[in-house]
């Protein structure tokens, strides 16, 4: 579904991405890991085009996402996405969140939407605070939101840049079941995580990227049990002792 | 000091008519440019934050141009210099047949110097917004136009309603520079009834207090505003 073909990105001189490729099938869950300022964030961003690439092509569900025609308004609002910081609309309450790209993008009437909405954020045990402003719930809260406000797109595949890492450790959880359930539903998935506990339990594959570049792309059981690089042991061996 | 105090000048008839009238012309002036200020200045200060470079450029050109020539000076281009540079026939008609020239030049003047002004501010407040929630907007599918329409600009225009009061505020206080192309609001008004009565003082309390009424007005009425435009349990950029 998405394919990721030989891309590279530079700021400037610098470069972010070297050469990656690696793709994620129809319902598989894919794990992007790695120090920080491996590029695994970049990454993430290019495959629904919010960073341009300068080499190599991205395909989304056969849309060349890296071609200069492509519609990336069109594509973008078939992929979910979950960014660090939530993001939602500060000066909208979490229905109107919910409701806002449903009727100005996807062209539903406002009860379509709402009834969308409510079932969303019920599944999340949020439904108590729909008519609450993103500054009024916790950051647990707020990312349960931002999931709820991709899912609401019908999206094909959701993209999460970092979901838990701007939480307060005992909101992680909270985060972490919502994904594992809709894992488990069989979603499409594209995570830029550290939760290695959340990889081991839900991901199909671990991409491991190092400098820019993808190191390792393996199963999940091969890359936790026997990392072929030594750059993944140590990375590994750092993050699992504790 | 023999000064032969007088408050009931202010209070005759005739020196009464012309202080209000003044006032009329104030209020006139410095709402019409308000609009022009407003509606221009909103484009360019949106214009300068688009993606398409040359647009942005342009913009940037237009603010750079009227915030760092002096008003005064704009003023006296638009009324003396402008009818000289266009086609014969408009010059003509600017200089014979145009209704008010001095209304209508001190509006366009004050309006497009003010809407720089606004430009800056309205940049200002979308620059403050923050790239994430961009990304946000753009990820979920919709436009550029659409991103600004729903995401940056009402929370942009929150973020800038104190110095929009304050703007707001300046262009009163600036429309008395109309004087000097001959419009005859507040501050002619009274600079004329200090010359007829020779009592000055009183002429230019009178002027002095009520920019000060109106200020005042305005702020209370931008409390207002931004009291009922509050984003609950939002604080600036997260």
């Amino acid at each position: 579904m998405i394919s990721i073909e030989n891309v590279s990105k530079w700021y400037g001189d610098f470069q972010v991405l070297a050469n990656c490729t690696s793709k994620v099938d129809k319902g598989e869950v894919v794990v992007v890991c790695g120090p920080s300022g491996s590029g695994k964030s970049t990454l993430i961003k290019c495959v629904n085009g919010l960073e341009p690439v300068q080499r190599g092509t991205i395909t989304v569900e056969g849309t060349e996402v890296t071609a200069k025609r492509t519609n990336l308004t069109k594509l973008r609002s078939r992929i979910g996405m979950v960014f660090q910081h939530f993001e939602l609309y500060p000066h909208m309450s979490v229905r109107e969140n919910l409701c806002l790209g449903q009727q100005k993008v996807l062209g539903r009437s406002r009860d379509e939407a709402n009834a969308k909405a409510e079932a969303l954020i019920d599944r999340v045990d949020m439904l108590a605070h729909i008519e609450k402003f993103p500054g009024q719930l916790s950051g647990g809260q707020q990312q349960r939101v931002a999931i709820s406000r991709a899912l609401a797109m019908d999206p094909i595949a959701m993209l999460f840049d970092e979901p838990t890492s701007a939480l307060d450790p005992e909101m992680i959880n909270e985060v972490l079941d919502v994904m594992v359930e809709l894992a488990q539903d069989g979603m499409t998935m594209m995570v830029v995580t550290h939760e290695m506990g959340f990889a081991r339990k839900v991901a199909d594959r671990v991409v491991f990227m190092d400098a820019g570049a993808i190191v390792e792309d393996r199963e999940t059981e091969a890359f936790f049990g026997n990392p072929e690089s030594d750059r993944a042991k140590e990375f590994l061996s750092k993050i699992l002792n504790h | 000091m023999n000064y032969n105090w007088n408050w009931g000048v202010l209070f005759e008839e005739q020196y009464l008519d012309w202080l209000i009238s003044g006032v009329g012309w104030t209020f006139a002036v410095a709402l019409s440019a308000w609009v022009i200020a407003l509606i221009v200045g909103i484009m360019i200060g949106v214009g300068r934050t688009l993606p398409t470079k040359p647009i942005a450029h342009i913009c940037a050109a237009y603010v750079e141009l009227f915030r760092n020539v002096p008003l005064l000076v704009q003023l006296f281009l638009w009324y003396f210099v402008m009818p000289e540079v266009v086609s014969d026939d408009l010059g003509r008609w600017m200089k014979r047949d145009m209704p008010n020239p001095e209304f209508v030049t001190a509006v366009i003047g004050l309006g497009l110097y003010t809407a720089s002004r606004v430009a800056e501010q309205v940049r200002a407040g979308i620059n403050a917004v923050g790239g994430g929630l961009v990304s946000a907007a753009y990820a979920g599918g919709l436009s550029t136009a659409q991103t600004y329409r729903f995401v940056l600009l009402p929370i942009a225009f929150r973020l800038i309603v104190p110095p929009l009061t304050s703007e707001f505020l300046t262009i009163f206080k600036n429309s008395s520079l109309a004087l000097t192309i001959g419009l005859l609001e507040l501050t002619a008004q009274s600079q004329q009834i200090a010359e007829y009565t020779f009592q000055g003082f009183e002429a230019y309390t009178a002027a002095t207090v009520i920019y000060v009424v109106i200020a005042l007005g305005a702020t209370l009425i931008s409390h207002i505003l931004e009291k009922h435009t509050r984003i609950p349990g939002y604080v600036g950029k997260g």
